[in-house]
């Protein structure tokens, strides 16, 4: 069957924001998507609220809209660009409910669009849990004892007859969102309550526990001729009960016989064609009893998922690629397997490597947060790799998640040294049996370091059978990580000779955790030069989709060690582009616009580029992005080997955020030509001493800093700047451990835990700037030369971290002189550091003076939302830059917003940490950002909020509680709110305050005065908005308080002032005439729409 | 449940005939031992695979690394014995999931007398079987002298023109299970997997089993509704006594062909078979049927192949591999016979190719 003719124009939704649950990976299935449905000849439309997407990008589709994903916007969209359908299965569960919205509203109808891939039929069977257990029953799939809740009495009622614990399961939620297991009744009281609320529909299945079954996915394809084929199972190692985005997985699964996996694969087959989800691409869940073998169904998701993301990248099969062409009407036997060039896609991967994927979670930035690894997805990021036997793959991708490890273990840091010295102690030391039950311990319950306890607790004898038993995990894993404490154990007995070197290569282990186990002293010398000289050398063997079966021509490699490598020099110049490695909170998806942007430009150039990346999650590991893409751990040793196995000319550093920047000493040492701003360059910028030296040269200002090494010394200084001071550690990113200390003995806490977080480096003291204003300036510079991108000026003041600011481009209260002595300070940086390629600086403003606050020779995380506002690639001219381009030659001059306003804003992961504290500091937090474009700046700041998913009201009560320094300048805005027709209701002081002042504002007790009215009122949902702005030398209990009741109840908090007043006037325009016109990326500028419509 | 390691320190060797040579470790017996390389791209069943009559005097390398994951079970025997020559796997486990005890895969090769290698380069070894086609090779623990061993694989027996079937050593009577079976139905025995015979006694039938030398005049005797020409090892092609049996049954009976049964249902309607370079083993090859446009993924073993353009007249090819190509089914139109080359019982492999059975027992019950 050929492709549809009845449709020629499709919109296509993206998933907004990242999100824990949602992340990079649908840029990822968005981008194959437009692109080959584009090349098809369809014109398509893209809505995403994201600009740092590749997807965005505004050659991606005939029509580009950076839009809030909500009914009302793309109802706009859908009127001005009439598409004959809409694929809402590449935009995870924010398109997918977007979809449901519209078809609900009756958009659909009205405008006579219809949805391809899954209708509304089967997104509401795979999302409403009711209606998928009736498929399940129907398809003949057993699914777990539940039953469906819609209120608390409800629920109560009728789960009475479930033992405890249960699982809550919100319908039409992600990432487990309001999900948990309740072990009482008082439990699954106030777990329901808020499942409820999380739910869209309002409904939650209350279910059987399958604590301890073990827990399998299935990635399936259907065809419009009802052909199904499954891409990839992927098994996880935590048992139910953890999320699957929070577990360790591995695929394919490894503890299945063939006979029980066959029986899944029915068994997703009948269910996708229960759902009835025409075409694409599925996602099916399953648990598995050990022992008895029975099977139930868990969920299905009727689109391409994180999964099928993680399974497209494990197998070489592109699942959102094919799915986009099968729903405009193509069969899997008429669409090519790009890997082979020879066979179709309608047949299963085979693997011929284990691939594992690890979670990377942020805890260190919500310290109150609970660890415990529930069904609620508290991971904001992943690792994958693939190697040839378990061990191998499991090691190579710890050692890739950038936790401080080399591997699992083996490398002499935290408990394993504990263990170490444990190990040599009597087994019946009581010592060494107390600190064997806290390892135990720590087995049971499932957290983000447990693989390494399992470890500890094998090394400390324990039998693998009772590890299995406490955690639940298959006793295969088990047995897989005692080779390991086995290996080691011969090592320490018989060391390592090179027969051992090449055996240890092959398990994984990592060179340095090899230098650790061989010994300080060992004679032999550094295990790399040891197996340069012994031979053993890392091969590379392609992802093939087909074990070997056929030859590949796509060059997708992993390292590995073995008789062959498949990976030749090709001759060509080759440039390595580093990728910035799993997401993290601080740095995500927009290093990874960049590194693609330098793909595509590198590549138009006549390079070849070579990708190296971790996350399976990205557009640059996507095999269309780079000439070779090296699916590798991002750290020195695998980069070196890369780099010879490629001829590389030299690695591009600066664009992949701070993880390929963090080792460009290494692999400068190790051979490598950095390309771009040279290592010393970035050492005087990162240096703090180097820097204020600099920063001193060019005559600019600094907040008064110094660098200390010791709690003492820390305290004399501030002694001498005066308080409040702000503490950090260097060398990290996203103003990590970073706090401000308004007193000695504050000082003397917070010092303590920065020191522990800066693994030996020292210490910076900063005077802190209360109430300045903060700049970001974005700049390019080919040595001589330098183009501002743009100045960003943040909505929220200095103290607020730039990444959980809003911002806008172009710069909306500071005087154009300022401006201008910014751009200025930024060429300056630039030219003394000869920078080449990037720049970023950080300015704080206050009382007419321009503060350097940090200085970044690399691209920045507001590099791709400056090139969607300026329309130039960035990221793209800076890698030709550093090929040795010049701006002249590129054509490129100062960014130009070109006559609109563009804001972002973040949005912040509260939602998942119940007990933290939900409040903006100078660590970063957010997972990531929006964009509203619009002719004013309240108009732009207006669609930022809707697009961050802030609910913003235009009615009912809006609650003000003004801490003391801002109630007089706040006066405007409550006088403007009350106009507006909003009942103002205040604290106590901020009632009197503003009554006082003529503005009408009722008055509520303060939480912590024995009243808890102002809660009370959130949960009636008198009070549609939160105006607190917190004093943050106060106990900031009862803000607290306030914060995450509105948070509960998806009630919009503004916290400072500034983003108050603008919220202000962004309420104007929003009371009066709704959420604004939408802007076609296309037409900025003037620049033609690339395709006319012709009726 | 903690099997031991497989032993680490004595290392093996694998010669093939063109001189190239893979050092590994002992898995299963000690010992030497020779037979035609193959690999096998599935992700599990090697218990069925290592069972299954199909692959004698095959030396076996899986491609997927990790091997003997889970526990072996009787359900999952093919048949009675094991029957590859040899067996290669990257990476043996030696513990099984789900804790189900039992044996390693090491120790089952070891209690079957199976020669085997672990811990190699399996992906390279494919790669070269790939490019150059499978090859004579054989796989020792007992040997230092690896120019002796490419020797000896030199002098190994080829595959093509090698009647594997009469060297199985089974049950010479004729056997009926279950006795109760309603559907009486004929089966001939070249090594036949008890998926096979299992797919039949679920669907209500009762197999009289003959023996491979029987004439077609017993087979006939029996009153079979119809008759199954099973899967075995070897080339077709040397089997012309076997060959001319099934053409005696052409039209007297509904027949439907496996595998080597498919290869021996295509030579009896007069066309020829021909070797594959190096075959297809696995579980995911996709199989078209050329009259529904159906797809489905199936379970592959086989070495030979029909020459679809050597059919007759009547002979039409009904199912194809979209893979290469290849031919995946044969039916003689009008004469109630019909055959597929893949394995419709899959163990291991996919299951949805079993509605060929169905359509068998349709062609039979229009027939009767
Ligand atoms: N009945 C159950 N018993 C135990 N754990 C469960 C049960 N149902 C789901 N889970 C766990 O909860 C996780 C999230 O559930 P799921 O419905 O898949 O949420 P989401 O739709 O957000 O992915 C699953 O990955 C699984 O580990
Ligand atoms: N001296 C200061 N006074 C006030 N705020 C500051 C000061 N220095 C840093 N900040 C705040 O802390 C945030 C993070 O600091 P920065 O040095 O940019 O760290 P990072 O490397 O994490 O980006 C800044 O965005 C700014 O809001
Ligand atoms: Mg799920
Ligand atoms: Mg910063």
């Amino acid at each position: 069957m050929p492709r549809r003719t009845d449709i020629s124009s499709i919109l296509l939704i993206g998933a907004g924001p990242i999100i824990i649950g949602q992340a990079c990976e649908f840029d990822y299935s968005g981008t194959q998507a437009a692109k080959a449905l584009k090349r098809e000849g369809y014109r398509v439309i893209l809505v995403n609220s994201n600009p740092a997407t590749i997807m965005t990008d505004p050659e991606m589709a005939d029509a580009t809209y950076i839009e809030p994903l909500t009914v009302e916007s793309v109802e706009k969209i859908i009127a001005i660009e009439k598409p004959d359908a809409i694929i809402s299965t590449m935009g995870g569960q924010t398109a997918l409910n977007l979809a449901k919205g519209l078809h609900e509203a009756g958009v659909l109808d009205r405008h006579g669009v219809k949805l391809i891939g899954a209708g509304f039929e089967a997104i509401r069977k795979g999302e409403d849990r009711e209606a998928f257990r009736v498929v399940c029953s129907e398809a003949g799939v057993e699914v777990p004892r539940a039953v469906v809740a819609r209120t608390i009495e409800d629920g109560l009622r009728i789960s009475a007859d479930l033992s405890y614990p249960v699982v809550l399961r919100p319908a039409f939620t992600l990432g487990g969102t309001g999900s948990g297991i309740a072990r009482s009744e008082d439990e699954l009281r106030s777990m329901l309550g808020i499942g409820l609320l999380a739910s869209p529909v309002g409904e939650v299945l209350v279910e059987e526990c399958l604590l301890g079954w073990l827990e399998y996915e299935l990635e399936v394809m259907r065809d419009a001729a009802d052909r199904c084929v499954v891409i990839c199972v992927i098994e996880n190692v935590d048992p139910m009960g953890v999320h699957t985005g929070d577990s360790v997985t591995v695929a394919p699964a490894m503890t299945l016989s063939d006979h029980l996996y066959q029986k899944m694969r029915d068994a997703s087959f009948a269910i996708m064609r229960g759902v009835g989800v025409e075409t694409g691409g599925s996602n099916v869940q399953f648990a598995l009893q050990p022992g008895t073998g029975r099977i139930v169904a868990i969920e299905m998701n009727p689109r391409v998922s994180r999964s099928s993301a993680l399974a497209s990248k494990a197998t070489g099969f592109p699942i959102a690629k094919i799915a986009a062409l099968l729903a405009a009407g193509y069969l899997l036997d008429e669409i090519d397997n790009d890997i082979t060039g020879r066979t179709k896609a309608a047949f299963e991967p085979a693997l011929d490597y284990v691939v594992t994927k690890i979670p990377r979670f942020a805890f260190e930035k919500f310290k109150e947060a609970d660890q415990t690894l529930t069904t609620s997805m508290k991971s904001v990021g992943e690792v994958m790799a693939i190697g040839r036997n378990f061990p191998e793959s499991l090691q190579k991708a710890l050692r890739g998640l950038e936790i401080g490890r080399n591997g699992l273990a083996a490398d002499g840091k935290g408990l394993d040294a504990v263990t170490r010295v444990m190990v040599k102690k009597d087994g019946d030391d009581p010592v060494r049996r107390e600190f064997t039950q806290e390892v135990l311990y720590k087995i049971k319950m499932p957290n983000c370091d447990r693989l390494f306890n399992i470890k500890y607790a094998l090394m400390l004898g324990v039998a693998a059978e009772e590890i299995a038993t406490l955690s639940g995990i298959d006793i295969w894993f088990i047995c897989q990580i005692e080779r390991l404490v086995d290996f080691e154990a011969v090592v320490a007995r018989e060391g390592l000779d090179d027969t051992r070197l090449a055996e240890a290569k092959r398990l994984g282990y990592s060179d340095a955790q090899l230098d650790f186990l061989s010994g300080p002293d060992s004679a032999a010398g550094s295990t790399r030069n040891r197996r340069t000289a012994a031979g053993i050398e890392r091969v590379y063997k392609c992802v093939d989709t087909c074990a070997g079966e056929f030859e590949a021509v796509t060059p997708y490699f992993y390292g590995t060690f073995g008789d062959e490598t498949e990976a030749v020099p090709s001759g060509r110049e080759a440039v390595m582009i580093l990728g910035s490695g799993p997401n993290r909170i601080g740095q995500g998806i927009e290093f990874d616009c960049c590194c693609c942007h330098a793909a595509y430009a590198l590549r138009e150039d006549g390079y070849e580029v070579v990708m190296v990346n971790s996350n399976p999650e990205t557009v640059s590991t996507d095999y269309d992005t780079s000439d070779k893409l090296f699916f590798e751990p991002v750290v020195v040793e695998d980069v070196l080997d890369i780099g010879k196995a490629t001829n590389a000319v030299g690695a591009i550093v600066s664009i992949g955020g701070q993880t390929p920047l963090s080792i460009a000493h290494g692999i400068e040492a190790g051979g490598i030509r950095i390309l771009g701003t040279s290592v010393a360059s970035i050492d005087r910028a990162e240096d703090r001493e180097l820097f204020a030296t600099l920063v001193h040269k060019l005559g600019l200002k600094q907040p008064a800093n110094a660098t200390v090494r010791g709690i003492e010394d820390a305290l004399r200084v501030a002694g001498k700047i005066g308080y409040p001071i702000l503490v950090r550690p260097s060398y990290v990113l996203g103003g990590r451990a970073m706090q401000v200390a308004y007193s000695e003995s504050e000082l003397r806490l917070l010092a303590q835990e920065a020191l522990d977080a800066s693994d030996g480096r020292p210490l910076l003291i900063d005077q802190y700037l209360d109430q300045a204003l903060e700049a970001d300036v974005d700049a390019l510079s080919d040595g001589r030369a330098t183009a501002i991108a743009g100045v960003m000026e943040h909505v929220e003041p200095a103290g607020i971290h730039s990444g959980d600011s809003a911002g806008s481009f172009p710069a909306y209260t500071f005087s154009p002189d300022i401006v201008e002595r910014m751009k200025d300070a930024t060429r300056k940086f630039a030219k003394e550091l000869e920078v080449c390629g990037l720049i970023n600086v950080q300015f704080a403003v206050k009382g007419g003076e321009i503060y350097v606050i940090e200085v970044n020779p690399r691209a920045s995380r507001t590099v791709p939302f400056l090139e969607k506002a300026t329309g130039v690639k960035w990221a793209g001219a800076a890698a030709r830059v550093m090929m040795g381009r010049t701006l002249a030659d590129l054509k490129i001059t100062d960014g130009d917003p070109r006559g609109y306003f563009y804001i972002k804003e973040v949005v912040l992961p509260f939602n998942r940490f119940e007990n933290v504290d939900p409040v903006l500091s100078p660590e970063m937090k957010s997972t990531g950002e929006v964009m509203g474009i619009g002719l004013t700046f309240a108009e732009a700041y207006l669609k930022a909020q809707l697009a961050a998913g802030n609910r913003l009201p235009k009615r009912g009560g809006v609650l003000l509680t003004i801490t003391d320094r801002d109630k007089e300048p706040a006066v405007a805005l409550a006088r403007d709110l009350s106009s507006l027709g909003f009942d103002l209701f205040g604290t106590p002081g901020t009632s009197k305050f503003m009554s006082g002042q003529g503005v009408p504002v009722g008055a509520i007790g303060k939480i912590h005065e024995g009243s808890s009215e102002i809660i009370d009122r959130i949960l009636r949902g008198d009070i549609s908005l939160v105006i607190n702005t917190r004093d943050s030398r106060k106990a900031a209990n009862d803000a607290r308080r306030i914060d995450r009741a509105a948070l509960n109840h998806s009630v919009p908090v503004y916290s400072t002032l500034r983003a108050a007043s603008a919220m202000t006037e962004a309420l104007k325009i929003y009371c009066r005439s709704g959420a604004g016109e939408p802007v076609r990326l296309q037409k900025i500028g003037g620049h033609s729409p690339t395709f006319q419509r012709s009726e | 449940m903690v099997g031991p390691s497989p032993q680490l320190n004595s290392s093996a060797f694998l010669a093939l005939e063109d001189g190239s040579l893979f050092r590994g470790l002992t898995l299963g017996c000690v010992g030497e031992t020779e037979g035609e390389l193959v690999f096998n791209t599935s992700h599990a069943g090697y218990q069925e695979i290592l069972t299954d009559p199909s692959y004698k005097r095959q030396i076996i390398c899986m491609a997927f690394p990790p091997m003997g994951n889970y526990s072996f079970t009787e359900d999952a025997a093919e048949s009675g014995g094991v029957h590859v020559a040899g067996f290669i796997v990257a990476d043996s486990s030696r513990v099984t999931s789900h804790g189900r005890g039992g044996l390693t895969l090491d120790e089952y090769l070891r209690r079957h007398n199976v020669v085997g290698m672990t811990g190699v380069d399996t992906r390279a070894i494919v790669r070269r079987v790939r490019t150059r086609g499978a090859m004579r090779a054989v796989i020792s623990s007992v040997s230092n002298d690896p120019a002796a061993l490419v020797n000896r694989a030199r002098g190994a027996s080829a595959m093509a023109g090698a009647d594997l079937v009469r060297e199985l050593e089974h049950d010479r009577a004729i056997r009926v299970v279950p006795p109760g079976g309603k559907i009486p139905f004929a089966l001939l025995e070249c090594g036949v997997k008890q998926g096979i015979v299992d797919s039949l006694v679920r669907r209500d039938c009762r197999v009289t089993i003959f023996p491979s030398d029987s004439k077609a005049q017993d087979l006939l005797a029996s009153m079979p509704a119809g008759v199954l020409l099973s899967n075995g090892p070897g080339d077709p092609a040397a089997l012309p006594g076997i060959v001319t049996e099934v053409r005696a049954l052409i039209g007297k009976v509904p027949i439907f062909g496996i595998c080597l049964g498919h290869q021996l249902l295509g030579l009896a309607a007069g066309g020829k078979t021909y070797k594959l370079p190096f075959g297809h083993r696995g579980g995911n090859h996709p199989v078209l049927d050329l009259r529904t446009n159906a797809i489905v993924i199936t379970s592959q073993n086989h070495g030979f192949a029909v020459d679809v353009d050597s059919l007759p007249e009547g002979t039409i090819a009904t199912e194809t591999n979209l893979y290469d190509g290849t031919n995946e089914g044969i039916e003689l139109v009008g004469r109630q016979a019909f055959s597929v080359q893949y394995h419709p019982e899959a163990r291991p492999g996919p299951l949805e190719s079993a509605e060929r059975f169905e359509r068998f027992l349709e062609m039979v019950g229009k027939h009767a």
